[in-house]
Parts: C-alpha cells; sequence; structure tokens
C-alpha cells in the first residue's frame, strides 16, 4: 500500500494583499554634496553617483563622490573642531547633543525606515522595527556615557583619540552610523565618516539631523564615494582612529595600510556562523532561530547563522519545520508591511550569491528554495538552503552575505564543537538545546564573539559586538565599545 | 688538580622538553669579550614546533580553572625564589652588578606574584552584565586570545621575560617566546623553572636566537593568534604589524625599557590578550500577572 | 486461532506500545520568548482590503457563540440562537456563526431554535468548569448532551491529575468520554490558564490528541489567562506534529477572551502560517466567543462601507 504522503498546504486563498508604506512624507533631494564642517560642499572633481532603488532600479538620488582633496578638507574640518570646540566643551554638554540626535532619530523614525527601505532594498518590517530604533538607542546610550567615562575607566583618565575615520558598509546604513558614530562622541572625538556607495542616503539624513541638532560644525563630516574615498580617510595622516566595519578582505587591506602608523583601528569583519540545534533543542522555536538568523536582511548580516548543524536524530524533523516555515516567507517589494525577505542590496551583491548557488549544485550540494514568488524588475534571491554539504564545500566555508543556508549534520558534541570553530572566522554562534549545562559547555568551547544560546540575530547598545579571530578585533557597544576610542 | 668544572648545554624549551635546535647551529654572544655560551640558533621550524605545542595546550590550559591557574603562576614563583642563586650567578655574568642582579631577581619573582593574584581577578573586572531591552540575560567575559609571539626584552633579561610571558599566560594563553639575542642565559634557565613548576608542557616555550632570522615566521604564522613586541625599532615593528595582517593578527607594542615600574603591573597587559565574548539567553517571563503567557 | 503464548505476546507488545504513547514527558519543550518571537511576526503582519474581508468573513464562519453563564435561562439561550440565525439581516450573502454553546440542560432548547440553520449546537460537559467530579459523572453529562442533540462536546481535562502527573488518568478519561460522544466531536478544553508553562501545555495537547480529541481548545472562559496568541501557537505546533505523524488532522479552538476582529485576523494568519489551506476552515478551526460576532460584523461592513461602524446599529443578540 502507498504511503499517503503528509503534507501542510500552504496555498491558503487567503494571501496577503499588498500594504505598501507610503513614500509621501519622506523628503529626498535630487542631489547630495559632501557634508563638511557643518555645510554642505560640492566635490572638488565635480562627479557625482546615482543611488538607486535595488527593487526596482530606478534612480533616487545623484551622490557627491569625494577625492583625496575632500577627505583632506574634511579631516581638516574634523582637526579643526576637535581642536577649537569639542575636547574643550564639558562632557555633559558633548553628552545633551548626542541625545539630540538620538531623539531627532525617534522624531524622524518613518522617514528614515522609508529611506533605509528604498535606497538599501531591506523589507520596511526591519528598517521600522530593527535598524531605525536601534540607531536612536544607541545614540541615547552613549550620550549617557560622555560625562560618565571615569568610572568605566577608573584611575586612567581616559582621554579621546582626536579625529575618527570611520567607514560603514550597506548592510545596516542608518544603524551602523550610529554604531560609528555614538560612542566616538560620547568619548570626546571628531568624526569622519563614510558610508557605503550604495546606500549613502540616510548618513546623509543624518547629517540633516546633525545640524539640526546644532552640533558645532565639523564635529561630524560625512563624505560619501567607493573604494578610493575610503582610502583616502584611512591613509590620511592626521587620522587618529579607523573604525571599519565590511569584508575581512578590505579589512586586511586597511590593516596593512595603517601599520606603523600608531593609527588605532577597530574592524568588524566577515563571519561564516555555525548555527548548531542539538535534539534536545525547543525545536520549533529553534527554526525560527535559523530563520531569523538566516533570512534577517536578505542574509546581507556578518554575523548570520549561515552554517546549519542539526543533530542527526532531528535531522529530517528539523528540516521539515524549516522548508514548513519557509513557505511563509514573502519575498517582494521592501516597502510592503508583509515583506519578509526584500531586494538584494546590488546587482553586484546578487551576482556574488548566483555565483554561490553555482558553486554549490557544481560541488554536488542539493539545493531547495521556498515557492514564493519574486517581482520582475530588482534584484531578488529567494530563501535557499542547501543539504548534502560539507566542511568542505565552499558555500560552507566562504561568506556569500545572502539568504543562502548550508545544512550539515552532527553527532556528538566534540564533532559539532570541531566543525564549528573550524574557519578563520569567529564572529557569532548559535546554540540550541534546553540543557542548561550542555548551553555553557557550548558557549565556551565555540570561538566567537558572539555567542546566542537559543535565539539568534539579537542586538543592543548595551551589548557589546565583535569578533574573534579573522572576523576583526575591538568591540562596538556596551561599556566596551567605549575603550577602541579613548587612549589611557 | 682542581676539578674540572662540567659546563652547561643551553638548550631551548618547546613542549615541555629541551631539544637542541633541529637546525644543529648556535651562535656565541659575548658580554665584555667573554662569551656566555653556545646557545642555540633557533630555526623557522623549532618555531613551528613550538606553536604546534602552544596550540595543543591551549585547549586544556585555557580551560583550567582560574583559581589552578593562580597556583601554577605561584608556584613559578616558588621555584624562581628557589633557584635565586643561580638566576644572580647569569645575571652576573651577563654584565650586571650583584645588586642589580639581586633587584632584577627579587623584582621578577614579585612581579609573578602580583599576576598570579590577577588570574581569578581580571575576570571579574573586564566582565559584564548588559541591559539589554529584552527578555534576555546578556552578559560578556574575556577568553584568552590564543597562541602568542612574544619578543622578549633585549634588556633586563629575566624580569623582562617574566614581565611578558607572565600577563599573557595568566588568562589562559599559550605563548611562543624568542628570549634576549645578547643575553639569553636566564631565559633558558627559566624554562627549567617553568618545567618545574606544574606549567603544562607547551604552555610556555622558549626559544633562543635572533629577531632577524625568526620574524617573519612568528608574525607570519597562521596559527598565532597574536604578537607581543617589545623594543623601539621601527622597522622590526612595521614588518610585524605587516606581516601580521594575514590572519588578522592581534599587534601589541610595548616599550619595557623601563621595566621596574609599577606601570608594568598592571592587569591591562593582561586584558591586551583577551577576547570579549558576549553571550544572550532568554528568560522566560510568566508568572507576573499572567505576563508572555 | 493464536496459540496462547503468541496471543499473551502480541498484547505484551501492544501493551508496550500504549506505555511508549503515554510517555507524556517527553513531550517536545517549548521556549516562551521564542514563541513570542514568532507571535511578533505574525502580530507585524498587515491584513488590508481584500484580504481582511475574507478574513473576517472566514472568522465569522468560525465562530462558536457562547453563552456559558450561571444565570442563563431557557428565554436567554433562544435569544443567543436568534442571534445565531439572524446575525445582521440587513446585510445580505453574509455566513453563518459555526455553533452555539451551551450547558448540557439548554441542548434541547437550542436544537430545536436552531434547526434547519445548519449551526451546530454544542455543548460543555465533564463537570464544565472545573473538571472536579467523578468520571461517572462525567460520563453521564456527556450523555445528556449528546442524547440531547449535541454535535459538539467541550470537556475540559482533569487538570489536578494533570499536575501529579498522572498522565495515564488523563488520558484515560478524554478517552472514555470520547467514546460516550458517539458521533458528536469532541472538543478537548486544556484550561491553559491553569497549566503554568508552555512545556505543559505542549504535553496537555498531546495526551488530548493522542487520547483522540477532535479539536483542542485553550480555555473555559471562566479563568484568566484564557487564549492568547503564543499559547495557542504552541498547541498548532502540536497539532502538526501529530498530523506529520499519522496523517490525522486535529481541530484547535481558541476560547475566550477574543472580543476583536483585529485579533481574530491575527489568529487566522497564525494559522495560516502554522497549518495551511486545511485548517482554514470552521471544521478544523473555531473562535468560542460571545462578543466578537458582532465586531467581525461591524468590521465587514467598514470594509464594505468604508464608514466606521457604531454598536448601536448591531443586534446584542
Amino acid at each position: 500500500m502507498a504511503k499517503k504522503t503528509i503534507k501542510i498546504n500552504f496555498d491558503t486563498g487567503w494571501d496577503l494583499a499588498p500594504a505598501v508604506e507610503s513614500t509621501s512624507h519622506i523628503q529626498l533631494n535630487e542631489q547630495y554634496d559632501l557634508f563638511i564642517g557643518g555645510k554642505w560642499i560640492k566635490p572638488s572633481s565635480g562627479k557625482y553617483f546615482a543611488t538607486i532603488n535595488p527593487a526596482d532600479e530606478t534612480k533616487l538620488a545623484m551622490i557627491a563622490e569625494a577625492n583625496s582633496k575632500d577627505v583632506d578638507k574634511a579631516v581638516k574640518a574634523a582637526r579643526k573642531a576637535y581642536n577649537t570646540v569639542w575636547s574643550k566643551i564639558p562632557a555633559k554638554e558633548r553628552g545633551k547633543y548626542i541625545y539630540r540626535i538620538a531623539r531627532l532619530i525617534q522624531e524622524k523614525a518613518r522617514e528614515f525606515a522609508v529611506i533605509e527601505s528604498l535606497d538599501g532594498g531591506k523589507p520596511i518590517r526591519e528598517s521600522r522595527d530593527v535598524d531605525i530604533p536601534l540607531a536612536a538607542a544607541h545614540f541615547f546610550y552613549y550620550a549617557g556615557w560622555a560625562d560618565k567615562l571615569d568610572y568605566a575607566f577608573p584611575n586612567r583618565k581616559p582621554q579621546s583619540l582626536g579625529v575618527a575615520g570611520q567607514i560603514t558598509p550597506w548592510n545596516f546604513p542608518l544603524l551602523m552610523a550610529a554604531w560609528k558614530i555614538a560612542p566616538a562622541l560620547a568619548t570626546g572625538n571628531t568624526v569622519v565618516l563614510k558610508p557605503a556607495e550604495t546606500t549613502s542616503l540616510t548618513a546623509l539624513k543624518l547629517a540633516e539631523v546633525i545640524q539640526e541638532a546644532g552640533l558645532p560644525d565639523g564635529v561630524v563630516n560625512i563624505v560619501t564615494g567607493a573604494g578610493e574615498t575610503g582610502a583616502a580617510i584611512v591613509n590620511h595622516n592626521d587620522v587618529n582612529k579607523i573604525a571599519f566595519t565590511g569584508s575581512t578582505g578590505v579589512g586586511k587591506i586597511i590593516q596593512n595600510a595603517i601599520a606603523g602608523t600608531h593609527k588605532k583601528a577597530t574592524l568588524e569583519l566577515g563571519g561564516k556562523a555555525a548555527n548548531i540545534i542539538f535534539e534536545d533543542a525547543t525545536l520549533d522555536q529553534a527554526v525560527e532561530g535559523i530563520i531569523n538568523g538566516i533570512y534577517f536582511n536578505q542574509g546581507h548580516v556578518c554575523c548570520a547563522g549561515s552554517r546549519l548543524f542539526v543533530q542527526e536524530s532531528v535531522y529530517d524533523v528539523v528540516l521539515r519545520k524549516l522548508k514548513d516555515r519557509m513557505e511563509s516567507l514573502v519575498v517582494g517589494n521592501p516597502l510592503d508591511k508583509n515583506t519578509d525577505i526584500g531586494a538584494i542590496n546590488s546587482k553586484e551583491q546578487l551576482q556574488v550569491i548566483n555565483k554561490y548557488l553555482k558553486i554549490g549544485e557544481k560541488e554536488g550540494a542539493k539545493m531547495y528554495q521556498s515557492n514564493c514568488s519574486i517581482p520582475k524588475k530588482g534584484y531578488w534571491c529567494k530563501p535557499t538552503l542547501f543539504t548534502n554539504v560539507s566542511q568542505s564545500n565552499r558555500i560552507v566555508q566562504e561568506e556569500i552575505f545572502g539568504p543562502v543556508l548550508a545544512i550539515q549534520t552532527f553527532r556528538t558534541v566534540a564533532e559539532v564543537v570541531e566543525k564549528a570553530n573550524n574557519t578563520p572566522y569567529g564572529l557569532s554562534a548559535g546554540v540550541w538545546t534546553d540543557k542548561g549545562s550542555k548551553l555553557f559547555n557550548m558557549t565556551s568551547q565555540l570561538r566567537a564573539g558572539i555567542i546566542w544560546g537559543n535565539t539568534f540575530n539579537k542586538f543592543d547598545p548595551t551589548s557589546p559586538f565583535g569578533g574573534y579571530k579573522e572576523s576583526g578585533f575591538g568591540r562596538e557597544g556596551g561599556l566596551h565599545g567605549l575603550k577602541p576610542y579613548l587612549k589611557f | 688538580m682542581a676539578r674540572v668544572e662540567v659546563l652547561k648545554t643551553y638548550k631551548i624549551y618547546i613542549g615541555g622538553k629541551f631539544p637542541r635546535t633541529e637546525s644543529g647551529r648556535f651562535y656565541s654572544p659575548k658580554i665584555g669579550g667573554k662569551s656566555l655560551g653556545n646557545i642555540c640558533l633557533s630555526s623557522r621550524k623549532d618555531f613551528k614546533n613550538a606553536v604546534v605545542a602552544a596550540r595543543s595546550a591551549f585547549g586544556s590550559w585555557s580551560n583550567a580553572t582560574a583559581y589552578n591557574r593562580t597556583q601554577v603562576l605561584y608556584r613559578i614563583a616558588e621555584m624562581l625564589e628557589g633557584r635565586k642563586a643561580q638566576f644572580i650567578e647569569e645575571i652576573i655574568l651577563q654584565g650586571s652588578s650583584k645588586s642589580e642582579a639581586n633587584k632584577e631577581v627579587e623584582a621578577s619573582i614579585d612581579r609573578i606574584i602580583y599576576y598570579a593574584g590577577w588570574c581569578d581577578k581580571y575576570g571579574q573586572l573586564f566582565s559584564s552584565v548588559n541591559p539589554v531591552a529584552s527578555s534576555h540575560f546578556n552578559f560578556t567575559v574575556p577568553e584568552p586570545t590564543g597562541v602568542v609571539s612574544i619578543f622578549a626584552p633585549e634588556e633586563n633579561s629575566l624580569v623582562g621575560l617574566v614581565s611578558t610571558i607572565i600577563p599573557v599566560i595568566a588568562s589562559g594563553n599559550t605563548c611562543v617566546v624568542l628570549a634576549s639575542e645578547k643575553m639569553p642565559l636566564c631565559a633558558i634557565t627559566f624554562a627549567e623553572v617553568i618545567n618545574s613548576s606544574d606549567v603544562p608542557s607547551g604552555v610556555v616555550n622558549i626559544l633562543t636566537g635572533k629577531r632577524s632570522e625568526l620574524l617573519e615566521n612568528m608574525a607570519s604564522h597562521m596559527d598565532v593568534n597574536a604578537f607581543l613586541y617589545t623594543g623601539k625599532n621601527k622597522k622590526e615593528m612595521l614588518s610585524v604589524e605587516k606581516l601580521a595582517v594575514d590572519n588578522l593578527k592581534r599587534v601589541r607594542l610595548k616599550n619595557l625599557t623601563n621595566v621596574y615600574s609599577p606601570d608594568h603591573e598592571t592587569p591591562y597587559y593582561i586584558e591586551d590578550f583577551l577576547e570579549m565574548k558576549t553571550t544572550w539567553h532568554p528568560i522566560e517571563k510568566i508568572g507576573a500577572e499572567g505576563s508572555g503567557y | 486461532m493464536l496459540p496462547f503464548y503468541l496471543y499473551l505476546t502480541s498484547v505484551r507488545i501492544f501493551m508496550i506500545k500504549v506505555k511508549q504513547k503515554l510517555d507524556f514527558s517527553a513531550s517536545p519543550k517549548v521556549d516562551q520568548v521564542g514563541i513570542g518571537d514568532r507571535i511578533d511576526r505574525i502580530i507585524a503582519r498587515s491584513i488590508k482590503n481584500k484580504t481582511k474581508i475574507q478574513g473576517l468573513k472566514m472568522a465569522l464562519n468560525m465562530v462558536d457563540l457562547t453563552t456559558l453563564e450561571g444565570a442563563d435561562t431557557d428565554k436567554k439561550v433562544i435569544q443567543l440562537c436568534n442571534k445565531a440565525i439572524h446575525l445582521h439581516d440587513g446585510h445580505p450573502n453574509l455566513p453563518t456563526v459555526a455553533a452555539v454553546c451551551v450547558y448540557p440542560n439548554f441542548v434541547k432548547m437550542a436544537k430545536a431554535c436552531l434547526l434547519g440553520s445548519g449551526i451546530n449546537v454544542a455543548s460543555v460537559a465533564t463537570a464544565f468548569p472545573s473538571g472536579q467530579s467523578s468520571l461517572k459523572i462525567k460520563l453521564l453529562d456527556t450523555k445528556i448532551a449528546v442524547d440531547a442533540g449535541a454535535e459538539e462536546v467541550d470537556m475540559v481535562i482533569s487538570r489536578g491529575k494533570f499536575h501529579e502527573g498522572n498522565y495515564t488518568f488523563v488520558f484515560d478519561e478524554i478517552a472514555a468520554i470520547k467514546e460516550a460522544c458517539g458521533s458528536s466531536r469532541l472538543k478537548v478544553i486544556l484550561e491553559t490558564g491553569e497549566l503554568g508553562t508552555f512545556d505543559k501545555v505542549r504535553r496537555a495537547s498531546d495526551i488530548a490528541i493522542e487520547a483522540g480529541a477532535d479539536f483542542i481548545k485553550t480555555s473555559t472562559g471562566k479563568i484568566s489567562p484564557a487564549a492568547t496568541l503564543p499559547v495557542t501557537l504552541v498547541m498548532l505546533e502540536a497539532i502538526k506534529d501529530h498530523y506529520y505523524k499519522t496523517g490525522i488532522q486535529v481541530g484547535m479552538k481558541p476560547a475566550g477572551g477574543i472580543s476583536n476582529a483585529k485579533l481574530a485576523l491575527q489568529y487566522l494568519m497564525l494559522v495560516k502560517e502554522t497549518l495551511g489551506r486545511d485548517w482554514l476552515t470552521n471544521k478544523w478551526f473555531r473562535f468560542g466567543a460571545s462578543s466578537l460576532a458582532n465586531d467581525l460584523l461591524m468590521q465587514i461592513m467598514k470594509q464594505e462601507t468604508g464608514i466606521y461602524q457604531s454598536k448601536d446599529y448591531f443586534s446584542k443578540d
């Protein structure tokens, strides 16, 4: 007798009607200049580049391209602001400025969220509920530290460094700007920040907020551009500190460039996190954790749980639950409030992801994608998982930075610890078990800077973030996030 | 006829054993025209072997209890105290006065005691419980970085050596140390102290030889996680920093010239070779007036 | 004819199987914060336009219109039945509610009122709501309801025995009531508000499902908290796991505290994303509620006319 295949039918006939967030209340200029010394300045080259909406490939605005001359102007403005104002005003007043920024972001939260989703492709649910509130919270948290540094570092007389050069990635544009700027200002440094070239808009809107907050001219300078602009910041003689979030490859170039210069550095780089599911885990919540781990922000997350390890005895059931859960993920218009997975950030990134999908299949891995529909225009990738893989597969070793999960099985604790640590990266890891003693064993054995026990991809301004090994060094967030901006 | 003195063969220290260098080479540093002996000129292969030993020791040493590490470090001090005379003799041989030598040995012992006390305390100093705005328990604790390459100071061959090795291993790191090139005697004898004081094999590995020969490997080895450089040679420092990039070694540059200064007794030297690990775990919220249920 | 010793062996194997089945302490564990994360995603769903109107009508069709008061009278029950039949006569093409839910002594009356309407009569039974009585009484209670014509029986589990860890008792009791129900469908009320943790909700769900429940139901409505989205999710997952194991569908009924349309739609979204199409029907999903129906009606009218509504225009019962 043939066994009836039991399957849940997710084609319910009760489909979600579009629920698109309005764009009517946002204000975008046609063209953005460089924010230097408190003023908007044209790039000396006169060059601008387009920033586009990855969901429909339309142009949103033109962005100035800063060259080394412009960067020099920005650094000079930052130095002047540091020498004449920012290092002189009382710490309490410094803090009050930062509080103002936090409040203004909260007031304009919806505008920031919509622009973030337009420019970067992330679902409005995430920009509205995660990116923007966390960015504001970050400023709020560090604002309070400004006049309390002596308590963070007792008897050490903490002093600011000077000018901080900061380079942020395209996956969390405003949030990463907040992670960089807030602690730098709180510790008394001035800033030259370069946002990623595909997602400059919210950093430029932040510049407007900074103007509105009345920060002294030159305390924060925002220069836009691509890699060369970043290199100009890194190589500038009068920059005391480099903070970079991005790929491990670029991180190494930076580290090499600043060797011998005594510039302090914080590097938040790539990752290939293990997410480990034991047979005694709360499996349904673990599945939700897998989803949050890899499909959050289209998988454009350095700490994404991209290597899933499932204990063999529950492999079938976890895979079944995971596939079922994937069926209700909505891929599409980032501005639709029901979208779970938005647009891939750029054409280039989509090409990278597609390249890895091909590599995966070519190496013999089995690919599965959910049955969702995707829009015709724009850059999209269905939530994807690979089975039949091992540590030797490239899709297991290399950071894909997309919604692509590689699933392996394991039998014992010792085996999974070894496999989880078998990577040059060490940013994050997840462990799922209902047994406390096992959990604590795992959290101490895993060589990574952030360990999520029975949860994944949680962030908070009070929680230090940063990696082991090639995932970088220095911490952002929490008390530990102050130190990289201070000397003693 | 007077008794013929038995001369000591100086060896290096790898994985709890005292081999001669595999290269068979030696050099003879001279102080005031007088040779200190035939000292091993360690090769890249010796270094490679030392890293293997250090890596395999890392697991158990970093997992030892803090209390245990405190005791082990304290034991080093005890053993050093017992062999004070020998060290004084060697330091004099290396060109110091008797009172200087005495001061250096005593300072070394005291410095070890100082750091021994930190093993089970720095964790409380550098860790935190972070009040996140969600239903999670979130805490940050320090963990050792891993295997550390060390260039020990050229001067103050004992107290300088101690000031680099001890804070590094206090937190559970393991290390491979290149001793002072011109004054290597104490380093070798210190290895004997380490070997007889409950320090697990491979936690401390001591090589003698030339910085110029070993710098490249010590800074570039992909299984070394950090580099502690002492000295002032800009060219060396630049090379170390550049070579360290490939696996993003944590590089610490230190100037230990004023080595007796209390500034060098600080938990922040331990912190230099720590990684901060932040752990999240949900907190169930059931019980208060039906909340969350 | 089996030789006697083989017969004994097969009996023993059967017993072992039953015992394995009864190892409910091995029920899957549930993490409350993780459940909350999942529910946050459900609540964030924006249900608009035709999705909303479709959902509202679906929800209306799933309501068990309920009165379970000590003060219930024949006349009160008649009024409720009239409301069930005439939900909002000014508006054609409305679905009916699924059932009217009453105490056993009103079943006959309700049955007569609802004759030919297609609306079922559900009766609570088994010493509702506390369940503190003997099996004998509980069986009789059930029999009275079924004999009077109740198509559906809503029983309560013995929470005291459950807390004592006497899962076999709880299981056997449900199985006995199921048998007494005959062709009437059995809804098993776990009274989740008295169970205390999600782990126990899951365990009680597994017991009820294995013992033969046609539906599992959160609450009597007499205890707070009653139905919540998280508790419902835990129960839906139990239903799903059982479905995958056996291919047998079990229904779900959150009851108590679901008084507005928005919340009802969130429940339906939870069902849609957990159990899919086959459960989005009143055969397998119900709301136990008294005031929900009118709010659904008001929202349907709002959707269709574009005008916000007032309670004054919707009959109470």
